[in-house]
């Protein structure tokens, strides 16, 4: 089974959502995000989907999910490079994403880590 | 005047993905601007998720809608489910009869420019939805 590889730089995991996510790679991110929290005891967690071109309420849900149960692992989400479509289609379907911060390119989501740790 | 352009069969999450592709590249070979089209294909993808969740699976049908002078995209989504006795409230943000949110079918309806919902209790569920291009 596919599944999206997760890199670890400095104190932070970092995954790169490449293709269209569907449902069961989606899990599968949630679940390897868990365990390599809790093996690398990372700070923060960088999820960049500049690649997506979609984000439908379910994997909405999931990266909400991903983002607390980050927090109870004691780290940080950030979400960057969303694209300006998927965040207006976001606002018209009238979901927000609790528990994950956003910036707009991996850089700044690196800044955001690193500034509060 | 309608023409089919695709016919995709939900059974499984992975068809979710095809339904998504299906969609954005019909609207892509139509000419719909990014938004139109993100807004389209997501909508597609809560459709078709409820399709699957609630109807047991079904079938998209994509077609290209042509009037005199505008094009648009239409799909379908029909299920022979269990159907609902109430799709006003069906409809209504923060009501649902899963774990979901309660925002897939009234969030779908908010991203296109028409949308008709046809459902009895035993007789399936038909969902469309239509959007034109926009002008430039």
């Amino acid at each position: 089974m596919d599944r999206i590889p997760i890199a670890k730089i400095g104190s932070c995991l970092f995954a790169t959502i490449q293709v269209d996510m569907h449902d069961r790679l989606a899990l599968a991110l949630r679940e390897d995000l868990g365990s390599e929290l809790l093996r690398t005891q990372a700070k923060g967690v960088l999820l960049d989907i500049t690649s997506l071109d979609t984000l439908d309420t379910f994997i909405a849900r999931l990266l909400a999910g991903i983002g607390a149960m980050a927090q109870l692992l004691g780290a940080r989400t950030v979400l960057v490079g969303m694209r300006p479509a998927v965040a207006m289609t976001l606002v018209e379907l009238g979901l927000t994403l609790e528990g994950v911060q956003t910036a707009l390119n991996v850089e700044r989501g690196m800044a955001l880590l690193e500034a509060t740790r | 005047m309608n023409i089919p352009l695709e016919l995709v069969s939900v059974q499984t999450d992975d068809d979710l993905s095809r339904v998504r592709k299906a969609v954005s590249t019909c609207a892509s070979s139509l000419s719909f601007d990014v938004m139109s089209r993100t807004r389209l294909v997501t909508a597609a993808s809560e459709l078709a998720r409820n399709m699957l969740k609630y109807g047991g699976g079904g079938v998209v049908q994509i077609e290209k809608l042509r009037e005199s002078s505008r094009v648009g995209l239409r799909a379908t989504f029909e299920d022979q489910g269990p159907g609902m006795a109430d799709t006003e409230k069906a409809l209504t943000d923060g009501f649902s009869s899963g774990r979901g949110l309660g925002l897939g079918l009234g969030g779908a309806r908010r991203l296109v420019d028409e949308f008709l919902l046809d459902s009895q209790p035993g007789r399936g569920t038909k969902v469309s939805i239509a959007t034109w291009v926009r002008n430039r």
